[in-house]
């Protein structure tokens, strides 16, 4: 075999050559990096600025809107799209999506249902991600007997069906909650959307506290979980300043994934009739009260259950997204 | 196997006696107990029924006579359809709830399959693609939309599908269309993403390489070991079916005992409600040992009683 060097490769290097060692990039961060991935993500920036404009639409315009969502206009029942009826005032604002059978404008009450969903969708996520980070993080930072029954209990919770049982209490909360109807908040919130409240919390943390067990589990054999112990830190201190920081990713992408979780079942509960009371409209329970009237009024239905899917579409795709650009262990599919 | 089977099954009991308690307990919310309706019966009526019941004893009482006519099948008899019991009420309703949900758990498990199976094996091309608009599309719609929305489609405007009841085959096409739309997405999903998996695994390059056809590799080879996590999903998906069953059976109009459930709680027929959500919580809890005993029975890597 014949042998042959080049000389030059045994030249010291020089100019150009000599800093192709150098880092030349400044260093990414863990959230820069994350985002940097996040924008790559069209159907995820999309969905993003879907949600801002959704949010918009839910939280500010009423603001500005003519009409109130539980204001009953006498003689202008049934209005039709863009349209006003003969007994308004000329040159008043037309009802976008026309009226319903008490009177009141639909485009109103679609924005109140869907600033009712997103708040639904985000207490219940935040409920979730305090109740399931530190349930797990505890859970699994203590190890030994306290995981064993700890997790016994997660299982148990996890094997109940928990649409009945969501159903149950939202039928019987309202009793025991309707004697504190005087109070101010809870009247403003209404009784169905505090039982819905409570539920989440107590039936919906356990998948969110599998999760975070099982990286605070190898999150604890770290060095800097010894070197923290040795300082004398306690485990509260451990667990809240260490290891929760630390999966931070998987934390944030599963509360996302939560919220349409959480607005699914929202709408599929007031539907059923048994979520928000009236007169606070939903999105899921404007499609009940619209399926009465589906064969001559269908844009009724149209307008909620389109808008409501395309919250849910947009809230997944985002929440696909931050788990692709945040946690791409986690990623499922493809 | 049998450690594990009789493990499972002990939790699963506890479970259900877990759910009849919750539920027992839950009924005392309700002031006045069960039987105050809006239109209360009148005082004599209230003694015999509370005296039937035994609801003036005191409430540990009460609670053991609960369990033990439970135990005895005894549910109790409905207050707003008069003269019928729970039981009867619920053996009306659940063999047309599980008619339908037998039709959508095989119409999802079939068409999941084969979609997700396809668009493995066409990755990246424009079937891949339209797949997979359809999957997310199907797991963010819900399904009172996808019902209402089939419902003004083919029976409004379309008028080629009847759209209440059950009553002959053709009945039976939107109602299970729309309960296994969301079920069938999920698994298209799950599907696609363990056949690429497998799709990428050695004995797939052997099993081309001798010479096979791409459609028996795909699903003599490839599927048996890209179905498992379709097998997990069984579980979900049974409870799923359940809970979308309700609002079908609405949308649908089906004398199911989905639709039991559902009047039943706008109605306040206490001994209804208790009777039917602990039927479908032993019903789904049970149908879960069911498939997690199965799971560990096809999968022979999986090692029982391992930990």
């Amino acid at each position: 075999m014949d042998i042959t060097f080049a000389e030059d490769d045994f030249l010291p290097a020089s100019g150009e050559s000599r800093r192709a060692g150098d880092i030349m990039r400044e260093s990414v961060g863990f959230w820069k990096d994350g985002f940097r991935r996040l924008r790559r993500n069209k159907l995820a920036v999309v969905s993003f600025f879907v949600i801002i404009i959704v949010i918009i639409i839910a939280f500010a315009v009423p603001a500005f809107f003519p009409y109130d969502y539980k204001e009953q206009i006498r003689g202008a029942e049934n209005v039709g799209i863009m349209r006003n009826s003969p007994s308004e005032a000329a040159g008043s604002f037309p009802h976008l999506l026309g009226t319903d059978t008490l009177g009141r404008d639909i485009a109103a009450r679609i924005m109140i249902g869907s600033r009712i969903s997103l708040l639904v969708g985000l207490v219940s996520s935040l409920l979730i991600l305090l109740i399931g980070s530190l349930y797990g993080a505890a859970a699994g930072y203590f190890g030994g007997y306290v995981d064993i029954v700890m997790m016994r209990v997660v299982d148990l919770i996890y094997s109940i069906p928990d649409i009945l049982i969501i159903i149950l209490l939202s039928v019987t909360l309202k009793y025991p909650l309707s004697r504190f109807s005087g109070h101010a908040w809870v009247s403003n919130l209404g009784v169905g959307l505090i039982s819905i409240f409570i539920v989440f919390a107590l039936l919906y943390w356990v998948g969110m506290a599998r999760i975070v067990r099982g990286q605070v589990m190898s999150l604890k054999e770290n060095d800097y979980v010894m070197a923290a112990k040795a300082m004398g830190a306690g485990s509260w201190h451990i667990i809240r300043r260490h290891l929760l920081k630390n999966c931070i990713g998987t934390l944030i992408v599963t509360t996302t994934l939560q919220i349409p979780s959480a607005i699914f079942t929202e709408s599929f509960l007031s539907f059923l009739g048994l979520g928000v009371s009236a007169p606070l409209p939903s999105l899921g329970s404007m499609c009940s009260d619209a399926l009465s009237g589906m064969y001559t009024y269908p844009y009724r239905l149209v307008a909620p259950a389109a808008l409501l899917s395309l919250i849910i579409l947009s809230l997944n795709l985002f929440g696909d997204g931050l788990r692709d650009a945040f946690d791409p262990r986690m990623k499922t599919s493809d | 196997m049998f450690k594990y089977i009789f493990k499972r099954v002990l939790f699963a009991l506890l479970t259900i006696f877990i759910v009849s308690t919750l539920t027992f307990s839950v009924m005392f919310l309700i002031p006045g107990g069960p039987f105050l309706a809006e239109k209360a019966p009148s005082a004599a009526t209230l003694e015999a029924l509370n005296k039937k019941y035994g609801l003036d004893q005191p409430k540990p009482v009460q609670y053991r006579n609960y369990i033990a006519r439970l135990m005895r099948g005894d549910m109790g008899v409905s207050l707003k359809q008069r003269g019928r019991t729970v039981n009867e009420i619920i053996a009306a309703g659940f063999p047309v709830s599980a008619r339908l949900g037998g039709m959508a758990v095989l119409l999802a498990l079939f068409a999941g399959v084969a979609f997700g199976s396809v668009a493995a094996y066409k990755r990246g091309k424009t079937l891949d693609n339209l797949i997979m608009i359809f999957v997310t599309m199907g797991i963010s719609v819900p399904g009172f939309v996808v019902s209402t929305v089939l419902l003004i489609i083919f029976g409004v405007k379309l008028k080629i599908l009847p759209t209440l009841g059950l009553e002959t085959p053709k009945h039976y096409i939107l109602p299970v269309l729309a309960l296994s739309l969301y079920p069938m997405a999920y698994i298209s999903r799950l599907c696609r993403s363990s056949m690429l998996d497998v799709l990428g695994q050695d004995y797939m390059r052997t099993a081309r390489a001798k010479g096979l056809s791409s459609f028996r590799c795909l699903f003599k080879h490839a599927l048996r070991n890209a179905i498992l996590p379709v097998v997990t999903y069984l579980g979900p998906m049974l409870a799923y079916i359940m809970t979308g069953s309700f609002v079908i059976e609405k949308v649908f109009t089906i004398p199911g005992v989905g639709n039991a459930f559902i009047t039943s709680t706008l109605s306040r027929d206490y001994p209804l409600i208790m009777g039917t959500t602990i039927f479908l919580a032993a019903l789904i809890i049970t149908m879960n040992v069911v498939v997690d005993i199965l799971y560990k029975v096809i999968d022979p890597r999986i090692k029982l009683g391992a930990k």
